[in-house]
């Protein structure tokens, strides 16, 4: 490696180094921005990201590798970058009025969550287990950190504290999981872990342990059943904000690096880890939907949500070592993402909007479903937004929910699992009478939502939402972006 | 492979079974009298003053966390001193970033006030 | 001069060929839009017209043909295109199409000509004048149709004309359908004639599948180069084709066992019995077998069969027309004979004798019929006259006021009264009966030599109907002609106008002359056909035969003059109540009866057939359809068990299952809900402990797998 080598290669990832470099420089900048005036720290976060997305788009067809391996530029990342830096860009609108009412703003957030989004485009790009592992740190730490960030609320440490803990003890699965592979096949490259598989020679048995391990660590970033108790107290008391963005860019992170690292290095052991991970997808759709049922926070609702969805999504995952489902596996998880995405902040929004009164102790206010009644007659265009999330959620056409559910569906079909698409289709019945409540109560009770007024956040509510519906009608050539990101060895 | 480790788990086992067989043993026939001394706390002898676990301001800690977490990051100096001339003008740039992230921290930290005590 | 020129012309007159189609259709659409405004005159003469042009046309063919014997296919559109269907409606120019063309137009302009004058008096009788316009518009429709038949270069084009001349046939059949028995019988007598030729077109359709099942073409040029090869592969497929195709035929062209349409078809006006039912419409079938010839070459065991069926018919209906009364009965089974004649020739691989036949019988017929047309006509005239004047209306009696024009009985001595029909009239007869020199006698013995050599059970059939055919003729000519008049109007009758009589007398000139096409001398007609039929056999002139047959007709003309000439006037002194109808009565005694009840086919018919099929369908309609299905199935069953099922549906199964196990289902999600939600306790070491026996799970699965 020499001088020049760093430098092309820091090239061949510039929209990472750009967005490392600028959130070091943000760190410093803000320093010397006024406390009332972090609105310019928000505005130039947001610049970097519409930096790096300019940069990812302007770089889509890219097929590389860089750092002797380490990381793949290739559609796969490319699609999800643009998830990744969609995601800061909604996590920094929903954000900037709420901090400021909840008298909690500070310039370090949004550094974090550059930082955060750095990990998760690194962890979509990663080739080597060693690479993931260092993004899923660097996407994690920032997220611990903002999820207490609302220091000195006690729940916000609660979730800090909690979220830092098991995600420690995940970590510590991954690492593990990590050397067992290493220990199989002397390597910690995905390329060469399948050659030495499919090579003879390895011990099957560490391997396929190995695997499971780094299954359990990045099923607990993803949220699925029995790694997801954190999931709704975490989400409940980050800040609504941190929890949105969390919600999205965790989940999505996690997946990007269970697809990459299953279907490019585990696909001999498919045999093994199929039934692992059904049995994961099924108990993921129904403990989270059932559960979702009894609560009546808001947040905590769509804290089971979201673990439902982590459930759906994993079903795509179930077929991924049939060659001829493979890429619709992945098309149709990077598809569902980007449906989780838009739909996820439509609603997130929404609860960001009603949410209120945040100095006296308690936080519950405007999170309770009642808070929600009468939300269609004094704010028609919330009650849309998120309505048309809820449906989302469900499945129901015209959204992207439905779009999303249905080539997953497809992709389980077609890797002949009918049983657990009769699962995902049951239980997404089941989600219907939970997201259903939150539109009755919105239309057809009484009551005087207290709601803030605040324009990014309508914007952020309402340009999802019309996303979830219009890109629903056109969602073919989105698809067909999606199924070009397939995972090839470079 | 399980077969390899069965010594282990037959040692487990019995170690399991010989601790739980004392104390088994030990918890019926040993006599038990218990008074108040008896059942506090043991501090070497001594009875026991204020609770358990003593408060420590918090800067003791944050001071300690920067410590370890400078102490450790300079720690990568010796390796790269050593290789230092293999390396060449690479190993410098390398070595130049990671200080410049470094310093970040370290004036992020001074802005901070964490180094500042009251 | 230009003759000369259009002789060596070649073929350029072949292009002119879709205007023998054409120019029927303008005459019927010109008519159809314009004719309420037009007198009777312009109508009768521009659909003459329209006929006439086409006739034009046919003659300029035959002229190219002469020089360019081969003739030629002219395409004009595709028509279908399906798949591998692909039909062209194409016009076949050859030899024998032309000689059909010719016929169909010239005896039908003829006709034209005559309707003009018989339907001018015809629509008053009937007392509806509105209806000469239509009249002439079905007759340019069928015409039209008739050309499409005759030229269509394919089967199913062929088809299309077959189902139109079908469609005409049923609409002038029952031209006065509120007319005839009851007030329906001309309505019955079309749908009867409809229905029998759908039994024979379903034989047809049949056959078109299979042809395009085996071929896969319709094209005749192209069915026939295949033909051979097929039979060798597939011979099955060609008697079967052949077969169904026989019985077309029997349909269109009044064969056993379906000519019972023929006598009821009687019920159309006059010219529509002579142009449809005599000369061109039912000899379609004819042309349809010669046209196939190539086909029924193939399979002589088919060939017999079709033989024998035309032979068998020429006889039967021969017997039949012996006990007729009707003029135009005895005449329609004439028909039905003489097409019998024609259907054996054809039969035997004489397919000259059979259009030549048929060509003459188209002259003859349609002469016989239109004079028979003049008597009524004749007769008409005198009885309305009669009706409408005091003095003569005194003297007539029961018998004359419900006066049948039609029936022989009521005529006799018509000879006097009408000269020129009469004598066109005996032309007709000596033709058809087949006295040399007139054409019926070179037409039909060629028949006859043909069927000594190559079927001796039909040739005898055949001279027996030969024999029969001449009695009933003498018979006819005898009671309509002679004697003294039987009834007031039979006095009373009028010589027809000049615009009938001509065209009988031109249609006499053929009848008597139309042998001329193929003197056993020279065969002109045998080498004109030649050229679309290949090489053929011409029957050589046998001297005994000829004889025989002249022996027999003259015999048999004798016999009739014995019975009708001599016994019957004696019986006319008879008092009414011992009078016989028919001298042949008291000899033939219930054989008559037989003879004059057709020999109860219709009633056998409808006994065996059309009665059990009747109760069938009220079976299946009063007994399965309204009173099973409707009154007991749907009103029982499907009402009331509906009824009966929704109650259950509603009551027991939703309210008692559905509803409850639905209720049931979400009480216990939500308490399994609420159940589990205790799960989340809130503390790290619980999800640790949860996190963990979750890896412990997976660990051992994989581990213990």
């Amino acid at each position: 490696m020499s001088l020049n080598d760093l430098l092309v290669n820091l090239n061949l990832i510039m929209p990472i180094t750009i967005l490392t470099a600028w959130a070091c420089v943000l760190l410093l900048v803000d320093l010397f921005i006024p406390k009332e005036r972090k609105g310019i720290t928000a505005l130039l976060a947001a610049l970097g990201l519409l930096v790096a997305l300019a940069l990812v788009i302007s770089r889509a067809g890219v097929a590389t590798s860089a750092f002797n391996g380490m990381i793949m530029i290739d559609g796969f990342a490319t699609f999800m970058s643009v998830i990744f830096l969609f995601s800061g860009l909604a996590g920094i609108a929903v954000a900037y009025d709420y901090l400021i009412r909840s008298g909690i703003e500070r310039g370090e957030y949004y550094v974090l969550l550059l930082f955060s989004i750095v990990g998760m485009m690194l962890m979509a790009a990663a080739a080597d287990l060693i690479m993931v592992f260092l993004a899923l740190e660097l996407l994690s730490i920032p997220l611990y950190v903002l999820a207490g960030i609302a220091v000195p609320r006690p729940d916000s440490e609660e979730a800090a504290l909690k979220y830092f803990l098991l995600g420690a003890f995940a970590s510590g699965f991954f690492l593990y999981g990590t050397a067992l592979v290493y220990g199989a096949t002397g390597s910690t490259a995905l390329t060469e872990i399948v050659s030495a598989t499919t090579s003879g020679g390895v011990n099957l048995s560490f391997l396929v342990i190995g695997a499971g391990l780094i299954l359990v660590g990045l099923g607990f970033k993803v949220a699925v059943v029995p790694f997801h108790m954190w999931t709704p107290d975490v989400y409940q008391g980050a800040p609504s904000s941190v929890t949105a963005f969390m919600a999205v860019g965790a989940k999505a992170a996690g997946f990007a690096a269970l697809l990459r690292i299953f279907v490019l290095a585990f696909p001999p052991l498919a045999m093994d880890l199929t039934p692992v991970l059904w049995a994961l997808a099924a108990f993921t759709m129904i403990i989270g939907n059932v559960i979702a049922i009894a609560q009546r926070n808001i947040k905590r609702m769509l804290a089971y949500s979201s673990i439902a969805h982590a459930g759906y999504i994993m079903m795509a995952l179930v077929p991924y070592g049939q060659g001829n489902v493979a890429a619709d596996t992945v098309a149709s998880a990077l598809f569902y993402l980007l449906a989780y995405m838009l739909t996820s902040f439509a609603a997130w929004a929404v609860v960001i909007a009603l949410e209120h009164n945040m100095g006296e102790g308690r936080d519950t206010d405007g999170l309770s479903l009642e808070d929600y009644s009468g939300l269609g007659q004094k704010q028609p265009a919330l009650a849309a937004a998120m309505t048309v999330a809820m449906l989302s959620f469900i499945g129901i056409p015209p959204t992207l929910g439905f779009v999303g559910k249905f080539y997953l569906l497809r992709t389980v079909i077609e890797g002949g699992f009918p049983g657990l698409a009769l699962i995902g289709l049951l239980t997404s019945l089941v989600s219907a009478y939970y997201y259903l409540r939150v539109v009755v109560y919105m239309y057809m009770r009484d009551g005087e939502p207290v709601v803030r007024r605040e324009p990014w956040l309508y914007f952020t509510a309402l340009a999802t939402a019309v996303g979830v519906v219009v890109l629903s009608i056109f969602s073919e050539p989105l698809f067909n972006w999606a199924s070009q990101a397939v995972l090839k060895l470079i | 492979m399980l077969l390899e480790y069965l010594p282990i788990a037959v040692l487990l086992i019995l170690a399991l079974l010989l601790a739980g067989i004392v104390i088994a043993l030990g918890h019926m026939f040993g006599p038990r009298h218990p008074t108040e001394r008896k059942s506090m706390p043991y501090e070497s002898g001594m009875r026991p003053i204020g609770p358990g676990t003593r408060r420590m301001p918090v800067h003791f800690y944050l001071v300690a966390v920067l410590f370890i977490l400078f102490d450790i990051e300079v720690m990568f100096f010796l390796p790269w001193a050593v290789i230092y001339k293999k390396l060449g003008v690479f190993g410098l740039v390398e070595m130049l970033i990671f200080i410049a992230i470094l310093g970040v921290g370290y004036v992020y930290v001074w802005k901070m006030g964490a180094l500042e005590w009251e | 001069m230009w003759l000369s020129e259009a002789v060596s012309s070649g073929p350029q007159f072949f292009y002119l060929v879709p205007l023998v189609v054409l120019f029927p259709v303008i005459g019927l659409l010109v008519n159809t839009a314009f004719g309420g405004r037009m007198s009777e005159k312009a109508i009768g003469w521009l659909a003459s017209a329209a006929a006439g042009l086409s006739f034009v046309v046919a003659v300029l063919l035959g002229i190219s043909l002469l020089s360019y014997p081969e003739g030629a296919v002219v395409p004009i559109v595709d028509w279908i295109t399906i798949g591998e269907l692909n039909i062209n409606w194409g016009f076949q120019v050859d030899t024998l199409s032309v000689t059909m063309m010719l016929v169909v137009a010239g005896v039908g302009t003829l006709i034209h000509i005559y309707s003009i004058g018989y339907m001018h008096d015809d629509v008053r009788f009937q007392g509806d004048p509105g209806r000469y316009q239509r009249f002439f518009v079905f007759m340019n429709l069928f015409i039209a149709m008739m050309m499409i038949l005759v030229s269509a270069d394919n089967y199913l084009m062929l088809f299309v004309g077959w189902e139109g001349v079908g469609l005409c046939s049923y609409l002038l059949i029952g031209f006065w359908y509120d007319k005839g028995e009851n007030g329906i019988g001309n309505a019955v007598a079309g749908k009867k004639a409809f229905i029998a030729n759908r039994i024979g077109d379903f034989g047809f359709i049949l056959a078109a599948f299979i042809m395009f099942w085996v071929f896969g073409t319709f094209e005749f040029n192209a069915v026939f180069e295949l033909a051979p090869e097929v039979a060798s592969l597939f011979p099955a497929a060609i008697v079967a084709i052949t077969l169904l195709m026989l019985v077309g035929v029997t349909g269109k062209s009044a064969q056993i066992p379906l000519f019972v349409w023929l006598p009821d078809a009687m019920a159309g006006p006059t010219p529509v019995s002579a142009l449809i039912h005599a000369a061109t419409m039912v000899t379609a079938g004819v042309y349809l077998i010669t046209r196939s010839a190539a086909l029924y070459n193939l399979v002589p065991q088919v060939q017999n069969i079709v033989a024998l069926v035309g032979a068998a018919t020429a006889l039967f209906a021969a017997t039949i027309a012996v006990g007729q009364f009707d003029i135009k009965k005895v005449l329609a089974y004439s028909t039905i004979s003489q097409l019998g004649f024609m259907v054996a020739a054809v039969g035997m691989g004489a397919y000259v004798a059979g259009m030549f036949h048929l060509v003459t019988h188209a002259f003859f017929k349609a002469l016989l019929f239109l004079s028979a047309g003049s008597v009524i006509l004749g007769l008409e005239h005198a009885h309305h006259h009669m009706e409408h004047n005091s003095q003569l209306k005194l003297p007539m009696d029961e018998n004359d006021l419900h006066f049948d024009p039609q029936d022989m009985r009521n005529m006799g001595g018509l000879r006097n009264r009408m000269k020129i029909s009469f004598w066109v009239y005996l032309i007709g007869a000596i033709a058809l009966t087949g006295i040399p020199p007139l054409a019926g006698f070179w037409s039909k013995d060629e028949i006859l030599t043909d069927a000594a050599n190559f079927n001796p059970l039909a040739y005898w059939m055949m001279l027996a109907a030969a024999f029969l055919t001449a009695f009933y003729m003498g018979r006819q000519i005898l009671m309509v002609w002679f004697g003294k008049p039987r009834s007031l109007p039979a006095e009373h009758a009028n010589e027809s106008p000049p615009i009938i009589t001509v065209p009988l007398i031109i249609l006499a000139a053929l009848a008597a002359t139309g042998g001329a096409l193929n003197l056993p001398m020279w065969h002109t007609f045998t080498h004109w056909l030649e050229d679309s039929l290949g090489h053929l056999h011409a029957a050589e002139f046998s001297l005994q035969i000829a004889g025989l047959s002249s022996f027999l007709v003259l015999a048999a003309i004798f016999l009739a003059w014995l019975l009708y000439g001599r016994k019957y006037q004696a019986m006319q002194e008879l008092p009414p109540d011992k009078r016989p109808d028919d001298p042949l009565r008291p000899i033939l005694g219930p054989v008559f009866n037989a003879l004059n009840h057709k020999w109860w086919v219709d009633e056998l018919y409808w006994t065996i057939i059309i009665n059990p099929y009747v109760s069938l369908a009220h079976f299946l309609a009063d007994v399965v359809d309204w009173r099973f299905w409707h009154d007991w199935f749907h009103d029982t069953v499907i009402v009331g068990g509906y009824n009966k099922l929704t109650q259950v549906l509603s009551i027991q199964i939703d309210l008692g299952v559905i509803d409850a196990v639905a209720n049931k289902l979400g009480d216990s999600v939500k308490r399994a809900a609420a159940k589990w939600r205790v799960i989340e306790t809130g503390y790290v070491r619980n999800y640790a402990l949860s996190f963990f026996i979750g890896v412990v799970l997976i660990l051992g699965y994989l581990i213990l797998r």
